[in-house]
Parts: structure tokens; C-alpha cells; sequence
């Protein structure tokens, strides 16, 4: 790599003080740190410091949304396939349903990266402050969030704005108050509400083709939510060639694994749990905030259960985790561990109202059968407060025991 | 009533070449200093000038803020030259000393009085063996701490062996014990680790209330013991001495000279053969390492890989440092060194595969692993802080100086120290401990 080392060397005079390039450096800083982590030493306190760096972070944190973005891949295709009647069966044609996914998915990556990084490098040469890796995780969350069929350009405004209003506005990663990828997705969400609910959207459709009888491309979330009082959302769903699943235990198996339409990552329960297992293992995600999400979405799941005023009260609670962007919520949005609480204490009751409100808006709003975005920002807004409370119960202690000694 | 403390968070760094238990001798070396800035917020005011003949025990210079201070040579000789740095704030005094050791003799005649002992600790450059918390300064004589902690073993990486080092030395420890119990009219607290034997200096140690700690390091801290025995609240006065300072103390106070002779561990990675020197303090680094030292480029620190201080050849040994550590310079870029397996690193969190090994020592060299960033991952600090301190906010209420916060937040309670862990783990590359030493000097302008 010696080559490499030479042309960076080759290249530093042009972007150091009086050079011609003088105002990137911090472009080119961000560019040399990504081939070569540098040779700093420490010069104050600690001489020895962790390996852990934030480019390392950020990096495992990719690799365990890889699972939910390879089978959010198959799984665009899948839907596809499931509409038009060819190659139904799951295991058939797995070569064709990754690459027409592979083609619908990747550029939506391409723009959320492309978009994402260019201002996060404009604003940083700017601002002359080093490009922050936040954005390595934000640019792959977006795309996982988002449905199929959403038109590239929208992914781009959707990025920009929430890397300018929901980001930079506050100082950069680091010093935001929202998850960016929810900020771009409630961006779209409420800016082109058609392109991100219904029916239409989870599944791709080609001009001219009909879809095979019985098909509407419904989610399941929206099946439950329009099931009719009385009956029984789990043995009534069905995928989206219209065939019944027929038992609540196939449909939870379905969702489960996650052939069922929905955003790209959001579907699939085991590769989200894949990469849930890589950020507990590495303790870069927080199990509290998981842990906590889950029970609060179970323990209100569980109240509507009691309560069974209509059909989605009285989904079954495993299946009401199991759908829509419940799981990916909790593992990948909610565990940010900047907008989320900080405190230990403050993680249990953050993550727990984030999974007990999201459960609750889903069930209760009548516009969306979806509440867990909603819950999440919520809750990212929450979250100072929180921390708030939990240091100021600390500090009280401190001052008890000042007077209990004195 | 004795304390029997158990800490779960914190974390042991296994480092290659640790100091073998066999004991050898530096040669006397040719250079001595005493450097003013080692003690904190000290000022101070020079006795003698260049080319002065002193004996081991006369006063170089005092503090400024409390003339019977004073900071006395450690071997006689003549001052050879007083190395000032800019506005001619004094960093160091250098000593040539003789072949042949003079002592200045002191009085012990009367040490029946608090005073007493005070004063000849203070005219024998003893006292500023003596720290203070909060902010980590120079014990003030004028003020009477609620009680005196002395740890007795060093869970630091690397960190010298205090069992090893005193054994034998129980009359003088004794003797050291039996001074600072007269300082403080509270207890003097010696603690211990918990579940293995303490040497007989320790154990059998009178007059003192043996506590134990049991865990991973910083439970060696005197500070995270000072926290679970006896928490620091608004007001209160501290004082702390290291197990081998109080021995010196004793040593002077049966003989009256003042010989600081002392053992201190060699260790690191880059060491030829780590084991334990006597030396003096203040001798030059090039006696202690000189030979001992593998080729390559390498750091010298005075202390600990923590909390150290960055020395050279040509420095000296650190009037509080019991350990020199020799590891390697980590100046070379490394090709997608975030994205490499590594597994020559080491990592508190299993980003990286020092896990699959947990029982591996590592060679670690000085390497920042990264760049500074702002804060974004939580939670790291708390993991290897044994306290009921909340570290990132402290941090965060010192970088916008908000002097109630830090106040409300515990900032009597630590020191640079007890968060050097937090500095190690941290993903963001923040300076912490430089950082807190910034809000405790404010802390101590401000509030006194």
C-alpha cells in the first residue's frame, strides 16, 4: 500500500496551509483517514488508548444492517415475482428476485450516499471541522426504512433535509436532537404521503402488467388495521398474490422471516435480530434500550390484548411486534446513541416508552397503521429530559449524603 | 468500622512486560532534579542559586503561598542549573551530586504535637508527599483534613507491586503511619485488595483502619476507595499519601535524614528485563534506563501507561511515580487500520477480536486508534468508573464551564486519575483527564 501512502504524501502539500487547495483539507483529511488510520500519538493523559475509533463504529454498525439489506434485496424481488404469479416458491429463482431487487435497491443506496456524504464533506470543508462517519450508518438506515418504489429523487431531497435540518443545523453528528433517517423518513412520510403508505408503493410494478388475481400489495399492518371487529387478523392475512396464510402461527412464520411486502430492511425479523446479535455482541448497540423497546411494545400490546375493543387491539402480541418497522425501529433507530438517552437509567425508561408509545400510536392513529417512527422522534425529543431527571436524581443523592455527613 | 468494598465496573489492560518480583540496583545517578511543576499550583520561590552546595535535605526553594513549604534536595551536591521555560516559570533544578552523601540532620527530638511533626515534615521537604482533594493539590498545612487514605496496592497497568516493594519495611511504614495519624483528627484509612494476602507491612499496620477493595482497576484508586469508605461531600478536606511516600516519611522520622531511596518498577513491552530498581527520587532516567531499554522508537514515561507523564532519556524520575514504563511509539499510519482485523489491539468493547483471547497480554504502543470527534457513543464511561459520578456530564459541564454543574455533578470527588480509563475507552479520542485537571484548577479558583 506503500503507493497509496506516497500519493497521499504527494498530495498533502496542495492541501496544507498555503497550499493551493488549501480550504479542503479537511475533504482531504476525511479521504486520507479512510485509507490510513493515521499515525497520532497521544500527546496528553492516557500514552495507550482503546482501538475503538468512531470509523470502526460506524462500520460495524453497516455490517449488521447487512443481513436486513441482502434479504430487503430478495425480498423486493420476491414481492415482485409474488405479484406477477412467476416463481412463487421461495426458494425458486433466487438468483433473479436479488438482482431485480439488487436494481431497484441499490440506487436508492447510491442517492442516499451520494446526497448524504457530499453535504456532510460541503458543510465540513465550510465549517473546517473534521467529516464526521455518522453519516456511513444514516446513508444505509435511510434507504432500509423507505419503500421500494420510492422515486430517486425524493430519496434525495428526504436525505438533504435531514442531514441539513435534521443535523447540521445542530453542529453536526454528535449534536443532533433527532435520528436522522426518521427525520428523512417523516420528512417523505408527510411531504409525499402517497409515495410512502397505502398500497401501492411496497411492491414494484412494471407499466402494462396486471397483477395476478386476488393481488393488492397490502402490508400485513395494514390488513390488521383494516380488519373487521370481531374477526381474527391472523388466520384472515395474506401475502400479496392474495393467498391466505391461513393460521395465526404461518402468518407469524411469514413475518418472521419476512417475505411480506414492506420498506426494503423493515420486513424481515430475523435479519434485523442477525444484526440485533452483531451490536449487543460488540457493544456498540445498547441491549437496554432493546431490551426495554421490546417490553414496552409487549407490555402494550398486552393492554390492547385486555382492552380488544377491535381486531388490531387484538392481534396477538408477537405478531404485532413482528410487523412493520417494530423490530428495525428498536434495534437500529431507537439504539442512535445520540438521540437516544444516555444515562443508564435514563436508556431503560427511553427505550420502554419508545416501544410502549409506538405500539400504542400504531394501534390509535387512524391516518397510518404505523406509530413506531412516530414514537421514536418522540422520544428523541424526550430523551434530554430524561437524562435530565436521572442526573438530577443524582445530584440529589450527592447533596443527601452532603447533609446526612454533616 | 472497616469497609469491605466490591467494584464490578472498570477494567484490567493485560500489557506485556511486567516488572519480574526480583529487585536490582540503578547506578547513583549523575544528575538529580526536582521539578516545581509536579505539584500543583505551586509557585515557587528559589533559596539558592546556581552552583550552590547543598546536602541531601537543604531547601532549594518553597512555596510562595506558605513559606514553611519548602522542597529540599534529594542528595547533596551542587545545583547545577535551574531550567526555566517561558515567562522563567523554574521547571526544573538540576543537582550534580557528590560521590560522597551529606545529610542535613533534623530535630526529632519532640514530636509529640500535631504542629510539631507538621513543621519538621514541612523544613524536610516531606509534606508535599502529602495530596489534598478536592482538585488534587498540594496538602495545606494550614487546614485539618477529615481523614488521611493511603492505598495500598496499584491495580494500573504495569502498576508497581506495593507488597513487593515495602516488604520489609514495616518499622518505618509504621513510623510514616503514626505522623499522619497526628495530622488528622478523623481516621487514616489503609486499604487493601480484597481476596489475596497483603504483605505483613500492610496487615499488621497499627492505628489505622484496614479496609479492603475488591475488583478491577481503578480499584487501586485511592480515589474510588475514598468514594465507597468515605465520599468527599462540599467542604470536605482529604488528604492522600502513596504506601511507599508514607514509608520515605517513616524512614526520615527515625533516622532525621532525609534519604529518599527508594524501589520502583521498570516495566513495558519495550523494557530488556522488567523487574523492580532502587533509585532515588528525582534521579535521572538515563540511570534507570539506560541499557535496559529495547531499540526501536520508544516512550519513556514516568508512571504509568494512564497516567504517566511523557519522559526521556534525558528527564528525570517523577517525585510521585513508583513505576517507569518503556512501550512503543505508534507513529505509523496503518492502510484501512479501521476496517483490519488487528489482532495486536485491544478493545474494552469486542469491536475488535481481543475477546476471542481474554487472558492475552498485549504490547500496545501509543497510538490514538483514531481521530477526536465530538461525543457520540454513550455509555463508556460509566463502564469503567466504579463511582456514582455521572463522568460525560462532568465532562460536558467543565467544557461549558458551568461551575454550579460541575459542583452539583461531583467534581470533589474525582481526579484526573480516577477517569483515565474513561480517556482510554473513549471512541470519541477526548483528552479527559487534561480536560478535568482545566475544570478542577477553575473549580478551585473559583470556589477555594
Amino acid at each position: 500500500m506503500q503507493f497509496l501512502r506516497n500519493i497521499f504524501d504527494n498530495l498533502r502539500p496542495n492541501f496544507e496551509e498555503g497550499g493551493k487547495f488549501e480550504k479542503y483539507y479537511k475533504g482531504f483529511e476525511a479521504m486520507e483517514t479512510f485509507a490510513f488510520t493515521p499515525g497520532h500519538t497521544s500527546h496528553k493523559g492516557a500514552h495507550i488508548r482503546d482501538a475503538i475509533d468512531l470509523k470502526r463504529t460506524m462500520f460495524l454498525v453497516v455490517i449488521a444492517m447487512v443481513p436486513a439489506l441482502l434479504f430487503g434485496m430478495w425480498n423486493t424481488g420476491h414481492q415482485y415475482y409474488l405479484s406477477i404469479g412467476e416463481l412463487t416458491g421461495l426458494g425458486e429463482g433466487l438468483i433473479d428476485k436479488l438482482i431485480f431487487g439488487a436494481i431497484r435497491v441499490l440506487p436508492i443506496v447510491v442517492v442516499s450516499y451520494a446526497v448524504g456524504l457530499g453535504i456532510e464533506f460541503a458543510i465540513a470543508i465550510k465549517n473546517n471541522h473534521s467529516v464526521n462517519e455518522g453519516y456511513l450508518v444514516s446513508g444505509m438506515l435511510i434507504p432500509l426504512v423507505l419503500p421500494s418504489e420510492i422515486p430517486l429523487w425524493m430519496v434525495a431531497v428526504a436525505t438533504a433535509f435531514a442531514v441539513v435540518i435534521g443535523k447540521e443545523v445542530f453542529g453536526g453528528t454528535g449534536m443532533n436532537i433527532l435520528n436522522p433517517a426518521l427525520t428523512a423518513r417523516a420528512f417523505l412520510f408527510f411531504a409525499y404521503p402517497t409515495k410512502m403508505s397505502g398500497n401501492a408503493v411496497w411492491i414494484p410494478q412494471e407499466s402494462g402488467m396486471a397483477g395476478v388475481d386476488g393481488y393488492t400489495g397490502e402490508t400485513l399492518l395494514s390488513q390488521a388495521y383494516n380488519a373487521p371487529t370481531g374477526t381474527e387478523f391472523g388466520t384472515l392475512a395474506y401475502d400479496a398474490a392474495g393467498q391466505q396464510y391461513g393460521s395465526l402461527a404461518d402468518t407469524m412464520w411469514a413475518s418472521f422471516w419476512g417475505w411480506i411486502p414492506g420498506s426494503i430492511g423493515e420486513t424481515s425479523v430475523f435479519a434485523i435480530l442477525l444484526g440485533a446479535a452483531i451490536l449487543i455482541f460488540t457493544g456498540i448497540g445498547s441491549w437496554r434500550i432493546m431490551l426495554s423497546f421490546l417490553v414496552g411494545g409487549l407490555t402494550m400490546s398486552l393492554i390492547f390484548n385486555a382492552w380488544g375493543a377491535n381486531s388490531f387491539m387484538s392481534v396477538h402480541p408477537l405478531q404485532q411486534l413482528m410487523m412493520g418497522s417494530f423490530m428495525f425501529g428498536m434495534v437500529f433507530m431507537a439504539t442512535d446513541p445520540v438521540s437516544a438517552a444516555q444515562t443508564t437509567m435514563g436508556k431503560w425508561i427511553y427505550g420502554f416508552l419508545a416501544g410502549f408509545l409506538g405500539i400504542m400510536i400504531r394501534v390509535f392513529n387512524p391516518a397510518y397503521p404505523e406509530g413506531i417512527m412516530m414514537a421514536i422522534l418522540f422520544m428523541n425529543v424526550m430523551a434530554p429530559l430524561i437524562d435530565h431527571y436521572v442526573v438530577e436524581a443524582n445530584i440529589n443523592r450527592r447533596l443527601k449524603r452532603a447533609k446526612v455527613a454533616a | 468500622m472497616p469497609k469491605n468494598v466490591r467494584i464490578r465496573k472498570g477494567a484490567d489492560i493485560k500489557l506485556v512486560g511486567a516488572a519480574e518480583r526480583v529487585k536490582g540496583e540503578a547506578p547513583f545517578a549523575s544528575s538529580f532534579a526536582i521539578k516545581p511543576t509536579e505539584f500543583h499550583g505551586l509557585t515557587p520561590k528559589m533559596v539558592v542559586k546556581e552552583g550552590a552546595e547543598v546536602k541531601a535535605g537543604s531547601v532549594i526553594f518553597f512555596d510562595k503561598d506558605n513559606e514553611h513549604v519548602k522542597f529540599t534536595s534529594p542528595v547533596s551536591g551542587e545545583v547545577a542549573e535551574i531550567v526555566r521555560g517561558a515567562k522563567r516559570k523554574i521547571l526544573e533544578v538540576r543537582i550534580v551530586p557528590d560521590q560522597e552523601q551529606k545529610f542535613e540532620q533534623f530535630d526529632l527530638s519532640d514530636l509529640s504535637s500535631t504542629e510539631k511533626v507538621k513543621t519538621v515534615l514541612m523544613s524536610s521537604g516531606l509534606w508535599p508527599m502529602l495530596k489534598q482533594r478536592p482538585y488534587d493539590v498540594m496538602a495545606n498545612p494550614q487546614l485539618k483534613p477529615k481523614a488521611i487514605f493511603i492505598s495500598a496496592f496499584d491495580s494500573a497497568p504495569l502498576g508497581p507491586d506495593y507488597d513487593f516493594i515495602l516488604h520489609g519495611e514495616q518499622d518505618s511504614f509504621q513510623k510514616g503511619l503514626e505522623a499522619l495519624s497526628k495530622l488528622t483528627d478523623g481516621k487514616v484509612h489503609l486499604t487493601t485488595r480484597g481476596g489475596s494476602a497483603a504483605d505483613a507491612t500492610f496487615t499488621q499496620a497499627k492505628g489505622v483502619e484496614h479496609n479492603t477493595i475488591t475488583g478491577p482497576h481503578p480499584a487501586g484508586n485511592v480515589g474510588i476507595q475514598i468514594h465507597h469508605i468515605d465520599p468527599i461531600n462540599k467542604g470536605d478536606i482529604v488528604w492522600t499519601i502513596s504506601a511507599q511516600n508514607v514509608a520515605l516519611m517513616g524512614k526520615f522520622l527515625i533516622t532525621g535524614k532525609v534519604d529518599l531511596k527508594k524501589t520502583i518498577a521498570l516495566a513495558g513491552s519495550e523494557v530488556e528485563k522488567p523487574r523492580y530498581l532502587t533509585t532515588w527520587v528525582g534521579a535521572s532516567m538515563k540511570s534507570i534506563v539506560e541499557g535496559q531499554i529495547k531499540a526501536g522508537d520508544n516512550r519513556i514515561i514516568s508512571g504509568n501507561v494512564l497516567t504517566g507523564d511523557a519522559s526521556s532519556a534525558d528527564g528525570y524520575l517523577g517525585f510521585f511515580d513508583d513505576v517507569v514504563t518503556i512501550i512503543p511509539e505508534g507513529n505509523e499510519p496503518q492502510f484501512l487500520g479501521w476496517l483490519a482485523p488487528n489482532f495486536h489491539k485491544f478493545s474494552l468493547s469486542r469491536s475488535y477480536f481481543s475477546w476471542l483471547n481474554p487472558g492475552k497480554k498485549y504490547k500496545l504502543n501509543t497510538n490514538m486508534n483514531g481521530e477526536d470527534r465530538a461525543y457520540v457513543v454513550s455509555g463508556q464511561y460509566e463502564a469503567v468508573l466504579p463511582m456514582d459520578v455521572y463522568p460525560v456530564q462532568l465532562i460536558k459541564s467543565i467544557m461549558t464551564n458551568d461551575l454550579d454543574k460541575m459542583e452539583n455533578l461531583g467534581i470533589y470527588e474525582v481526579i484526573p486519575e480516577d477517569l483515565a480509563l474513561c480517556e482510554y475507552a473513549c471512541t470519541s479520542k477526548m483528552n479527559v483527564q487534561s480536560i478535568l485537571r482545566g475544570g478542577l484548577d477553575v473549580a478551585k479558583q473559583e470556589l477555594g
